[in-house]
């Protein structure tokens, strides 16, 4: 009823490639952001922001990373964990030297670093395929994890053995550290995981999105039609290396505020594959959802018995957490294995065709 | 210079400066490969016979010995837990059939692995639930197995070799040699073989996908009890085992996915590898190099021959 095309005519290639052609989702993506952009800063409480919103959007921008390598470019990772932590420990050194450059600027290139690790531990996926190439990502995630714990330059020798968040300004306002305030990072986050969504979309729009595509449905088929192999699966590799590792430094600065090896171990590359697996495979819009999901779920379900006054021990909610989100993996894979971006674009058909069934 | 001498040389002059001491740490690597070999034979079993990479064997071993145990805790003799848990694997793999495998048949081997992963989640959720998470140790000398130690004296040193490891070596020899013969000789076996090879072709002929899938899954679980019970009775149960069960990747990646030889030799290498860097050569980077040196070792293998020792040739056609 309200979502209908017709009537909106395109003119010119410019509108009919345009990212959003249909006038309402250009309504819905400007109030999607204007929510997060305006309401949620000033509506939301610290809660909300702080452990909900910003672990959402660096998750969201891990699962892009992972996205584009296994749902894209159809190679599997278990080392995201590892490569998140190289953009964090990259970017902790890289502040500790420069103290005086823009903290958002040493964000952003950390993840060159991340790329560059994620592009050597990718040179055996032009040899190796599918369970082959688990074995070598898990070779990253383990060697990775040895060296943040056995390379005490990295962490500056502490004690501890954590990377602890300097203070650092930019603009006049403090943007990391212990004081800085939740509504300032999450305004950080977001305008970095918003700049590097588009970046994504595009590029997989573009030439070498389909390459990667290609190299996806039958690699043996796009080599034939002159697409290399190399250059294809590296740049695969460098760019979720990149997304991985900005995310990755995003935690640790603007959301953890410190971080030691645990932050990045294969649990957390197991949740980053649920969050793409849920979402969406090949799908950027189901990177969002599936963090969401994978993310916001535990919350509520902690949340849940305390509502109704039932008293049950964290330790039993965690299990059922465990238990809740391998039955749900099973259950996407079995009802909808396209995840939740497959069922928002079965219903945005339907609305589209509303009230008709087709 | 001096590097190169502490790389090259120092180790071998260590190991002929203690012939004893490298004995006991070839030992210690021969158990160690083994157990990894019991591991990955799990992973082989469903993997020759269903196609399914089943990365939940890791959290099946747990789940296996933390029945065991649990079953005992509560009173059940010992004997009787074992068949107890034996039949807990069977509703395991009688349930995975029905409420996952069934519904995904002829889909792609991704979103197979997928699902194993699931599963995997789903029951380290309800092990701990049931159990509780704390480590437990294994009923060892209630099940009747071998404890204490032989010491041997040889080079004018003492090799130690504690009983339960030999006991560990010879029971994934039976299991091996039992499994090889099910396989090669047995009309299941060749049934198992023949839906690894091509789901619907199998189907075509009469061999009911279900049944084979239970069966093997129950295989897998058997298999996973074993390696439970050995590996319990050298350190706790606990669910840190599942991650070291993904040591079982390398293994698998040595010696073929399909191979239940490989799965072996894979192991001891495996096995030996690692503790004979770890006592020689780890000293130098830090140690503690056990957690990826079987990977690293797994990923320079691959470059130079993808199939693993013993696995089938990768034709690939359009």
């Amino acid at each position: 009823m309200f979502y209908r095309e017709a009537g909106q005519f395109k003119t010119s290639y410019e509108a009919d490639q345009a990212l959003f052609p249909v006038r309402q989702d250009q309504i819905g993506i400007v109030a999607v952001l204007a929510i997060a952009f305006v309401a949620v800063p000033v509506f939301g409480s610290e809660f909300f922001i702080t452990s909900i919103m910003i672990p959402f959007l660096v998750f969201s921008l891990a699962a892009i990373g992972l996205n584009i390598l296994t749902g894209y470019c159809g190679q599997i990772s278990i080392g995201t964990g590892a490569f998140m932590g190289v953009g964090a420990y990259s970017c902790y050194k890289m502040t500790t030297f420069f103290p005086d450059v823009n903290i958002i600027v040493l964000v952003l290139t950390s993840g060159f670093f991340s790329a560059a690790i994620g592009m050597i531990f990718g040179l055996p996926s032009l040899r190796i395929k599918g369970f082959y190439l688990v074995v070598t990502t898990l070779a990253a995630q383990f060697f990775l994890e040895w060296c943040f714990i056995r390379i005490g330059w990295l962490y500056n020798y502490n004690d501890s053995g954590a990377i602890e968040v300097p203070h650092r300004e930019a603009f006049g306002l403090i943007l990391t550290g212990a004081s800085a305030p939740p509504v300032v990072r999450y305004l950080v986050v977001l305008s970095i995981v918003c700049v590097l969504t588009m970046l994504a979309v595009n590029v997989i729009r573009g030439r070498i999105g389909r390459s990667w595509m290609m190299i996806r449905d039958m690699d043996i088929a796009a080599e034939l039609m002159g697409v290399r192999p190399l250059y294809a699966k590296l740049s695969a590799f460098a760019f979720s290396s990149y997304y991985c590792g900005v995310a990755g430094a995003l935690m640790v600065f603007f959301w953890l505020g410190a971080a030691e090896v645990e932050s990045f171990d294969v649990n957390h590359s197991f949740l980053i594959l649920f969050m793409v697996i849920v979402g969406g495979l090949g799908s950027i819009a189901g990177s969002f959802m599936g963090a969401a999901f994978i993310w916001i779920l535990p919350v509520v379900i902690r949340g849940f018995p305390g509502t109704f006054g039932l008293d049950v021990g964290a330790a039993t909610v965690e299990h059922i957490n465990f238990m809740l989100i391998g039955g749900l993996i099973v259950f996407f894979l079995i009802v909808e294995p396209a995840g939740l971006a497959r069922l928002w674009s079965v219903g945005r058909q339907k609305l589209r065709v509303w009230p008709f069934p087709y | 210079m001096d590097l190169l001498y502490d790389i090259l040389i120092d180790p071998f002059v260590q190991m002929f400066a203690a012939p004893d001491f490298l004995l006991q740490v070839l030992w210690e690597g021969f158990v160690a490969g083994t157990l990894y070999a019991l591991l990955a034979l799990g992973f082989v079993l469903i993997f020759k016979a269903s196609g399914v990479f089943n990365f939940a064997q890791g959290i099946m071993v747990v789940f296996a010995a933390l029945s065991l145990v649990g079953l005992h805790a509560l009173g059940v003799p010992a004997y009787l837990a074992l068949v107890l848990a034996l039949a807990i694997m069977g509703v395991l793999a009688i349930s995975v059939e029905r409420v996952v495998l069934r519904h995904l048949v002829n889909q792609p081997d991704i979103i197979l692995f997928m699902a194993t992963i699931g599963i995997t989640y789903f029951l380290i959720g309800l092990g701990e639930f049931v159990f509780g998470g704390e480590p437990k140790s294994m009923i060892t000398e209630e099940l009747g197995l071998p404890t204490g130690s032989t010491d041997i004296e040889i080079f004018g040193g003492l090799l130690i070799m504690q009983h339960i490891d030999i006991a560990a070596a010879v029971i994934a020899a039976l299991l091996v040699g039992g499994l090889a013969f099910f396989f090669s000789v047995t009309r299941i076996g060749r049934a198992l073989r023949a839906v690894a090879d091509d789901h619907q072709a199998a189907l075509s002929v009469g061999i009911s996908l279900n049944q084979i899938w239970v069966i093997v899954w129950f295989a897998a679980g058997i298999v996973a009890l074993a390696t439970g019970i050995m590996w319990g009775a050298r350190s706790d149960v606990s669910f840190a085992l599942q991650i070291i069960a993904l040591k079982a990747l390398p293994v698998l990646v040595l010696g073929g996915f399909t191979s239940v030889p490989g799965a072996i030799i894979g192991g001891l290498i495996i096995g030996f590898g690692e503790k004979l860097f770890e006592i020689y050569w780890g000293g130098l980077i830090g140690g503690g190099i056990e957690s990826w040196f079987a990977f690293v070792i797994a990923l320079i293998f691959l470059l130079f021959r993808p199939q693993g020792l013993f696995g089938e040739k990768i034709i690939e056609r359009i």
